[in-house]
């Protein structure tokens, strides 16, 4: 039995091997290969090939509006762009958006999780109307905010006003600026780490809770040593892909701020944005792309590094 | 036990798929009270959606009205104006509105098509004939679709002006191939990864060539996975902003391109306007977050987290 199937195997690819070098190209051991070349082939045009191209660009002296041939200058770009202290403020701004906005979800994603994590009547209904804004598109939300921070007529600048006087302005101070960015994405985003939690405390053994109920444990007690455990992965895998995500935020802010009051909403996605496509410091835009690529880099082999430590968990 | 012989599967997706039912049960139950408090709340989170919908059937007059109105006469005025706007000499002139429509479910839908054809070639290789150095590969693929777009788009701008892409058809349905190709190979990958392979041997045993395999026994399986690939990558190109904003031009915008150009105009937004773009843009997310709920967290997470 066990002798038929590589036999049947060897057929496969012995019937096209009287065809000549088509009977080698179709060949059993190439299949996987060949399967895989057509995505990879284009992938390799589109992505990986300009990034190599940028790398080489990123040492050479090159302005996308201007003729003439680039000269080398080695690392120049690099040391420019890491001895910034314009750069390393973006960094900061980022951080600050990319913090609190994933911890905003955190927080509103758990709880809006314990509240899904029964069957009720139209559960799967009101599922929906949590879930849509994570579908929607960036754009849209930048536009549904934008129009509720008006001043004039916005529903928040309302509201604010009933408490002052004063004509309220969201996104004329700093802070008020990042924090609107910043509860745009994490209300875009909280249902993402809501399903995240959903699918560990579904996996809770309910025998638990009840042999917890029999103790008398506490409420903190139950969560930290029955929930938690189960959830913990799942937290992790939520935090490190959506600090992945915001770290590249860049259309709410383009469209609810693009970046200001003055310089203290520019993400770093904007700047390399404006870098390149606004002052054309086309080469220093790309050695900047390429320190965001190590940082991604590093946060997608941690994310890697956990999904297959949850897949051990779980089997 | 009569299954001492035969030999463990090295993958056991039979195993995940029996834990499912038994978990079902596992979930609290609620009545009516809970579904009450839920619903408030949900409509709370809800409420930025919904307030730009009653804003696309408002009036100018009754959209900027302060304070805001929850009751008012419903118009689909706005409606109209996306489609048609009022021209110099008092007839109604088309606007470029149904052209940009046209390009986001054009563009979109057969980049996405291409995309899924040949990531599921390369999904299902990458399942059944691993190379050398899938995983290697599978992480590469991965960083192309986690890589801030911000990082690509310098260079393939670059590119697509030399070639002379920029504004073409061509060119944006070739890089959102590209974009969507790692999406598809890992989410198809992870369906793949759940069939039991010891289906296919018997399929061979009874002398089915490796093609038959593919088209008979594996791709039946995961044409449901497929599908919520095809939606989910249909979304994601739908919504995609960064690489139409520079590379479509006037002919081929996308839709949030020109939402975005309605909203630079600072001075006098024509909010009333922009959420009758939006709330057409919604509808068919709404189905889609309807039928794929089960399925949102793997194609949110490229199949990564399954359940």
């Amino acid at each position: 039995m066990a002798a038929t199937s590589p036999d049947l195997r060897a057929d496969a690819g012995a019937a096209p091997a009287n065809g000549g070098f088509l009977g080698w190209f179709l060949a059993p051991e190439r299949r996987g290969a060949l399967l895989v070349t057509p995505a990879l082939a284009v992938l390799f045009i589109m992505n990986i090939f300009p990034l190599l191209w940028s790398f080489g660009l990123s040492f050479f002296n090159f302005r996308a509006n201007r003729q003439g041939v680039p000269d080398f200058v080695g690392l120049r770009f690099y040391e420019r762009v890491l001895t910034d202290d314009d750069v390393w403020q973006r960094f900061q701004t980022t951080a600050v958006i990319v913090g609190s906005s994933v911890v905003l979800q955190l927080i509103i994603g758990f709880l809006l999780a314990l509240m899904f994590a029964k069957e009720f009547p139209l559960r799967r209904i009101l599922l929906m109307l949590v879930l849509t804004p994570m579908m929607l598109s960036f754009v849209s939300v930048g536009v549904f905010f934008k129009f509720y921070y008006e001043p004039t007529f916005g529903l928040v600048s309302w509201v604010v006003n009933h408490f002052t006087d004063e004509r309220f302005v969201m996104l004329a101070t700093p802070a008020g600026a990042i924090a609107g960015i910043v509860v745009a994405d994490a209300w875009m985003w909280s249902p993402f780490v809501m399903l995240l939690v959903l699918a560990g405390l579904v996996s809770v053994p309910r025998y638990l809770y009840e042999a917890a109920e029999i103790d008398r444990a506490s409420w903190w007690r139950r969560f930290s040593t029955i929930t938690f455990p189960y959830i913990k992965s799942l937290l992790l895998l939520a935090v490190l892909f959506r600090t992945i995500e915001t770290f590249k935020l860049f259309d709410v802010v383009y469209i609810i701020t693009s970046g200001g009051p003055g310089t203290s909403t520019e993400t770093i996605a904007v700047y390399v944005y404006r870098m390149a496509f606004q002052f054309f410091r086309t080469s220093q835009a790309s050695a900047l792309a390429y320190i965001v690529l190590f940082v991604v880099i590093v946060l997608t082999s941690l994310y890697l590094y956990a999904v297959r430590r949850r897949a051990e968990e779980v089997s | 036990m009569a299954t001492v012989t035969t030999p463990t599967p090295v993958r056991s997706p039979t195993k995940a798929k029996m834990r499912l039912p038994r978990r079902r049960q596992e979930i609290g139950k609620a009545g009516w009270g809970w579904t009450a408090f839920v619903g408030l709340v949900s409509m709370v989170y809800f409420f930025p959606v919904l307030w730009i919908i009653l804003t696309a059937f408002k009036s100018r007059t009754d959209a900027f009205a302060i304070p805001p109105k929850l009751f008012f006469t419903p118009t689909l005025d706005n409606f109209v104006s996306v489609f048609y706007r009022a021209s110099i000499s008092g007839g109604s002139q088309q606007t470029d509105f149904p052209l940009y429509f046209f390009n986001s479910i054009f563009i979109a839908g057969l980049s996405v098509l291409i995309a899924i054809v040949l990531g599921t070639l390369a999904a299902y290789a990458f399942s059944r004939f691993p190379l050398k150095g899938t995983d290697t590969y599978m992480f590469i693929i991965l960083t192309t679709r986690m890589m801030p777009p911000i990082v690509a788009i310098i260079p393939i701008f670059l590119m697509f002006r030399l070639t002379g892409l920029s504004g073409t058809y061509f060119g944006i349905i070739l890089l959102y191939t590209a974009f969507n190709i790692p999406f598809s190979v890992w989410l198809v990958k992870s369906f793949f990864d759940e069939l039991n392979p010891e289906v296919e041997d018997a399929a061979r045993m009874d002398g089915a060539t490796e093609g038959r395999v593919f088209f008979g026994v594996c791709l039946p399986q995961v044409l449901a996975g497929l599908a919520a690939t095809f939606v989910f990558g249909l979304i994601l190109t739908w919504n995609e902003f960064l690489f139409a904003l520079l590379l479509t031009g006037v002919e081929t915008r996308t839709v949030p391109v020109a939402m975005a150009r309605t909203l630079g105009g600072e001075v006098g937004v024509d909010y009333g306007l922009l959420a009758a773009i939006v709330t057409l843009f919604l509808i068919p997310i709404f189905f889609v977050t309807f039928l794929l709920q089960n399925q949102l967290l793997r194609g949110i997470t490229f199949g990564t987290v399954k359940r």
